[in-house]
């Protein structure tokens, strides 16, 4: 490189000049996806055709958890279904109560002409890797496009909330789980009915409550559930569960930090739930028209 | 440039036989195949990043043959595949190769111990271009952890050196007691 005299053979550019013309490129889409979220489509095609690749990639570790099912032994499995078959019927005593409360509740509901909250479709994926990008908490899961999954679709194991969806492709799609720093989930207390929002801090295993005053009623041990008023999350699936509280006068907020409740990235298997039939308005939409009014009420009720 | 076809294929005093495009080709695939394979916990910070050594290794030995085009698309892969943003590892890839083609002749000069320490600062420093983007666009640090991946990689490079040649000894290499 260093010494080359005049070039015999025709290279074309040199090296330098091809790695300016790339480093340019690279930061110019750096750019547009960190700011605009431009080249998604680039990346849709990108994705199908890492798919196979994806596929070669998990097979030894998807034939080893085979072999080692194949290898349990006969006193476990008898264990296994006993358990099971327990759980069923406590569950079925369950469900049947359920099934009584959800008449009850729609017939109520019904009475006070209050619109009900419509049950969601669900979908099983399964969690096809964790990308190795430390910066952030994703998954990927095998629905995508093809099976008419869509962005903003909310994602959950049996134990609770663990992401939505945030990038579909046409074979896989991405989910953010809740510890992603980007996420932040509307949450209500089960114990005292305060609603807050957690926030992901980044990191695994733990979400952050912001904005809550040191006076409000918030203990330890706390289960929150989702409030349901975002739209994306249908209200009372468990998202955390309140593991430290810092309460200090000399700050407004109190820092409060809780453990998330769904196997975060642990499970092979989550759910994905179909979006919402009816969502709510689009805010930034109706926010020009409502304060306005509410200004005009309000300066006009006290003169009269 | 004056080093000859087969000069190319001389190194530490063995001739090997000419590299197939075709083997370049597989030896990358399969370094993609490695890095998607998931792993879990703690093996994911310390699992190497195959396609950078891969990478590292062909512009040590075969400078001519891979391209940063080559580096780019590959890093282009990758993004999409961890799901980072469009054009980092591609980026990172491209300065990296870059630094091996430019530095070639001394890393092939060098006993191994020597090439490690080589290889290990090209790798950290293409790990601390990525981990500078990522902060610039909003990242959090994720720890001094996020560089054990570079150290794994360089400890491998004398396997790697010596899996690679493996298919590009001369026959008569083995009759050799």
């Amino acid at each position: 490189m260093q010494d080359s005299p005049a070039p015999i053979f025709k290279r074309g550019p040199s090296p330098a000049v091809r790695l300016a013309f790339f480093s340019l490129l690279s930061l110019v889409m750096l750019v547009a996806d960190a700011r605009f979220r431009y080249g998604e489509n680039v990346r849709a095609i990108v994705s199908v055709a890492l798919y196979p690749l994806q596929q070669a990639a998990a097979m030894p570790g998807m034939l080893l958890s085979r072999a080692g099912e194949f290898f349990v032994t006969q006193a476990s499995l008898v264990s296994e279904n006993n358990k099971l078959r327990r759980e069923a019927l406590d569950s079925a005593a369950r469900m049947l109560r359920l099934q009584a409360l959800e008449t009850e509740n729609a017939q109520l509901h019904r009475l006070l002409d209050a619109p009900l909250v419509p049950d969601r479709k669900s979908r099983v994926a399964t969690v096809l890797y964790e990308p190795r990008d430390p910066f952030t908490r994703r998954i990927i899961i095998d629905q995508g496009l093809t099976t008419d999954v869509s962005a903003g679709q909310a994602v959950i194991d049996h134990l609770g909330v663990v992401g939505q969806i945030t990038r579909v492709f046409p074979l896989v799609s991405e989910v953010s789980l809740i510890t992603d720093k980007s996420q932040s989930v509307p949450v209500q207390d089960v114990r005292s009915g305060l609603r807050a929002v957690t926030f992901g801090l980044g990191h695994d295993g733990a979400l952050e409550l912001r904005f809550i005053p040191v006076n409000s009623d918030i203990q330890i041990g706390d289960v929150l559930v989702t409030s349901g008023i975002d739209g994306t999350y249908p209200p009372g699936l468990p998202v955390a569960v309140v593991a430290n509280i810092e309460r200090n006068a000399a700050f407004a907020f109190a820092r409060i930090t809780c453990t998330p409740t769904a196997g975060l990235a642990n499970y092979r298997h989550v759910v994905v739930l179909s979006p919402p039939d009816v969502l709510p308005p689009d805010p930034t939409k109706t926010k020009v028209e409502t304060p306005v009014e509410t200004r005009t009420t309000r300066k006009r009720t006290p003169a009269p | 440039m004056s080093r000859s076809a087969l000069g190319d294929n001389i190194h530490g005093g063995e001739i090997l036989l000419p590299v197939r495009t075709g083997y370049i080709v597989l030896t990358l695939v399969v370094a993609v195949v490695l890095d998607l394979v998931p792993m879990p916990g703690w093996l994911a910070w310390v699992w190497p990043d195959f396609v950078a050594i891969a990478l590292v290794y062909w512009g040590v030995f075969q400078p001519r043959r891979v391209g940063l085009l080559v580096a780019w698309v590959l890093g282009l892969l990758m993004d999409v595949a961890d799901a980072s943003l469009f054009g980092q590892h591609a980026l990172a890839y491209c300065l990296l190769l870059y630094g091996a083609i430019f530095l070639h002749r001394r890393i092939q000069m060098f006993p191994l111990a020597y090439q490690v320490a080589h290889v290990a600062v090209m790798l950290l420093g293409q790990q601390l271009l990525q981990l500078l983007l990522r902060l610039a666009a909003g990242g959090d640090f994720p720890g001094i952890t996020y560089f054990a991946s570079s150290l794994t990689a360089a400890a491998l490079w004398p396997v790697l050196v010596a899996l690679l040649r493996l298919p590009l000894r001369r026959r008569s290499d083995s009759d050799v007691p």
